[in-house]
C-alpha cells in the first residue's frame, strides 16, 4: 500500500510539472489555433539558459533569466516566423513549427552535445518521510510550483484584460478585432507565457531523480503531448486533468513495471499514449475538448 | 451637428479577381441614420468589412477609394485604430462569443475603446439601461441567450467602446417582428444619445423608418439614393424591396384618382 502511495504522489508531482507544459500547448493552440510542436524546444531553450548560468549568479537569478529567455525565444518565433504566415492553413503553421522545432532542438543539442547539465537546484537528493512514504523533496517543489503558476494563470486568464482578448481572439479572431483586440499582441504574449511555463517544467523535468538536463530532456516534454491532445487541445482544464493523469498513468506503469514483465519493458513510456488512444476512441474531442463544430 | 461622421469616397472592393464593390460612395452625417439595402450578395457585409478593416479575414482587399472618419482617413490603419478612432460593427449573425458570459463579452467590448476606466463604467451604465436583461444575465454563458438577447448583447458589446459611428450588419435577421421592432426602438434611441449609425438590412420597411438617408446597393454598386422617405414612395423600391407588388400599387394609384384602374381581364 505504501508503495501504492508513494507512486500515486510522484504520479501527481510528475503529471502537475506535465500539465504546466501541456498548458503551454493549450495556450498557443487557443490563441492562435495551431498545434505548438517547438514546445519541447522552448522547454530545452529555457532548461538551457538554467544551467549555463547557476554557477555565476545564483540559481533563483539563473531560473528568472531562463523563464524570461524561454519566453523571449518564444516570442522570436512568433514575431520572426509565425506572424509571416498568418492566415495560412492551421495545418501549414503546425508543420512550420515542425521546422523551427528541428532548428532549435539542433542548435541546443549541439550546446549540451553528450553532457549532462545541472540546474543547480536547493532541493538536491533530499528525501521527506512521512511513515511509510517517502517522497524527493524536488517532488514537492514540482507539485507546489506547478499549482501556484497554474492557478496565477487560470485567474489572469479569467479576470484581466488580457485573459478576456484571449478567451475572444480564441472563439472567433474576426469578431474579437472588431472589438479592437490587436491578434498580434494575443499571439505574441501566448507564445511568450507557453515559454515560460516551459523554462518552470524543465527544472522539475531535469532535478532529481532524473541526472539533469541533456539532449533527450526534449522527448520527455513530449509526454506532455498526449496531456494536452487527452485533455482537450483547447481546454485550460482538460491540460490539468490530462497532465495528472499521463503523470499518474506513468508512475503506476513503471512502479509495477516488475508485475507486468509479460508485457515488455518500458512500459512507464508508453502508458500515456495507450491511455490517450483509450480515451480518444471513446471522446475524439478530448476530455473537455470543444467539439468542431461546421455549419454546412 | 452640419459634417459628415463617415464618408466613404469610391470604394472598391476585390476578393481575388472578384469584384464585390465598385466605386460606392455614400455619407452618413453627423448625428444620423442612414440605411444601405440590398438583397443578398449585393455587396452590404462587404462595405462594412471595408471599414473596419477585416476583409484580410475573408481574402478580400480594397483595390481603390477612400474611407474617412469626421475627415481623418481610415484606409490601411489595422481594425483595431478602426475600433479606437470611433468606429464599432454588430457583426451579422450576431457573433456574441458564446463561452463567454454575457459580462465577459462586454468587457471585451470595451478591449478596443480608448477612454479609461470611468468611461467604460459610463458605457456599462448605458447599456445596462438600454438593456436591462444584460444585466440581470451578467453571469450566464452568451450561448444561452435567445437570439433577440443575444442580438442586444452584440449591440451593447459594440457600444462598449463608446463609438462615434455605430455600423450595424443585418440586425432584424431571424428575429421575431416583435423582437426586430424592439431592437429598431433601441437603435433610434441610440441614435438620440448622440451616435451616428450606419445601418445595413434586407428588412427594408424597418430600415426606411429608422433612416433619414437611404442608398440601395445592387451587385455592389449603388443603383438609388436618397431620403429615406423619397425612396419608401418610389416604385422600384416598394415592388423589390418592400414586397409590395404592382397590383397594389396600382390600388394605390386609383385610390389617389389618377389613372383608371385596370381590371383583370376575365376570358
Amino acid at each position: 500500500m505504501s508503495t501504492f502511495a508513494e507512486l500515486l504522489l510522484n504520479g501527481i508531482s510528475l503529471g502537475s510539472v506535465y500539465a504546466l507544459i501541456a498548458l503551454g500547448f493549450v495556450v498557443i493552440f487557443r490563441a492562435t489555433e495551431v498545434v505548438n510542436f517547438a514546445h519541447a524546444s522552448l522547454l530545452l531553450a529555457g532548461g538551457y539558459v538554467t544551467a549555463t548560468l547557476h554557477d555565476d549568479i545564483g540559481f533563483w537569478p539563473a531560473l528568472l533569466v531562463g523563464i524570461a529567455g524561454a519566453a523571449a525565444v518564444g516570442a522570436a518565433v512568433e514575431f520572426l516566423v509565425m506572424r509571416r504566415y498568418r492566415g495560412s492553413d492551421h495545418s501549414v503553421l503546425a508543420i512550420v513549427t515542425i521546422g523551427v522545432d528541428i532548428l532549435l532542438t539542433t542548435e541546443l543539442t549541439r550546446r549540451i552535445g553528450t553532457d549532462v547539465l545541472a540546474l543547480g537546484d536547493p532541493w538536491g537528493d533530499a528525501v521527506l518521510t512521512v511513515g511509510p512514504v517517502s517522497l524527493a523533496h524536488t517532488r514537492i517543489a514540482a507539485f507546489v510550483a506547478a499549482a501556484l503558476l497554474i492557478t496565477a494563470f487560470l485567474l489572469v486568464f479569467r479576470y484581466t484584460s488580457w485573459g478576456v482578448a484571449m478567451r475572444a481572439a480564441a472563439e472567433s479572431p474576426e469578431t474579437a478585432a472588431l472589438m479592437g483586440v490587436r491578434l498580434g499582441r494575443v499571439s505574441l504574449g501566448a507564445w511568450a507565457v507557453a515559454g515560460g511555463l516551459a523554462a518552470v517544467a524543465a527544472l522539475f523535468l531535469t532535478v532529481f531523480p532524473t541526472p539533469g538536463l541533456e539532449r533527450a530532456t526534449s522527448l520527455a516534454a513530449l509526454k506532455a503531448f498526449p496531456a494536452a491532445i487527452l485533455g482537450g487541445l483547447d481546454s485550460t482544464t482538460g491540460a490539468l486533468v490530462g497532465g495528472l493523469l499521463v503523470g499518474i498513468t506513468e508512475s503506476l506503469a513503471t512502479g509495477y513495471q516488475s508485475d507486468l514483465t509479460f508485457l515488455g519493458r518500458g512500459l512507464g513510456d508508453l502508458a500515456p499514449y495507450l491511455v490517450m488512444v483509450a480515451i480518444l476512441l471513446i471522446r475524439p474531442a478530448g476530455l473537455f475538448g470543444t467539439k468542431e463544430l461546421a455549419r454546412v | 451637428m452640419g459634417g459628415s461622421a463617415l464618408l466613404v469616397r469610391d470604394l472598391s472592393v476585390g476578393y481575388g479577381p472578384v469584384r464585390a464593390l465598385r466605386q460606392v460612395s455614400l455619407e452618413v452625417p453627423e448625428g444620423a441614420v442612414v440605411a444601405v439595402l440590398g438583397s443578398n450578395g449585393a455587396g452590404k457585409s462587404t462595405l462594412l468589412r471595408a471599414v473596419c478593416r477585416t476583409l484580410s479575414f475573408h481574402g478580400g482587399a480594397v483595390t481603390g477609394g477612400t474611407v474617412s472618419l469626421g475627415g481623418r482617413p481610415l484606409d490601411r490603419l489595422p481594425p483595431e485604430r478602426v475600433v479606437a478612432a470611433g468606429v464599432s460593427q454588430v457583426p451579422e449573425g450576431r457573433r456574441v462569443f458564446a463561452r463567454m458570459t454575457v459580462a465577459d463579452n462586454l468587457r471585451a467590448g470595451a478591449l478596443g475603446g480608448s477612454g479609461g476606466r470611468a468611461e467604460r463604467a459610463r458605457a456599462l451604465r448605458r447599456v445596462h439601461d438600454l438593456f436591462p436583461v444584460l444585466a440581470d444575465r451578467a453571469q450566464q454563458r452568451a450561448g444561452l441567450l435567445s437570439g433577440g438577447e443575444q442580438q442586444m448583447l452584440a449591440v451593447g458589446r459594440a457600444l462598449m467602446g463608446s463609438p462615434k459611428v455605430l455600423l450595424l450588419d443585418e440586425p432584424s435577421l431571424g428575429l421575431a417582428p416583435l423582437m426586430a421592432a424592439r431592437i429598431a426602438d433601441t437603435v433610434r434611441e441610440i441614435n438620440e444619445q448622440g451616435t451616428s449609425v450606419l445601418l445595413v438590412e434586407q428588412n427594408a420597411a424597418l430600415a426606411l423608418r429608422l433612416a433619414s438617408r437611404a442608398y440601395v446597393l445592387e451587385v455592389g454598386e449603388v443603383t438609388l439614393s436618397g431620403p429615406a422617405d423619397t425612396l419608401a414612395a418610389s416604385d422600384e423600391v416598394r415592388r423589390r424591396y418592400l414586397g409590395v407588388t404592382d397590383e397594389d400599387a396600382a390600388a394605390d394609384v386609383s385610390r389617389a384618382g389618377g389613372l383608371p384602374a385596370l381590371s383583370r381581364w376575365k376570358g
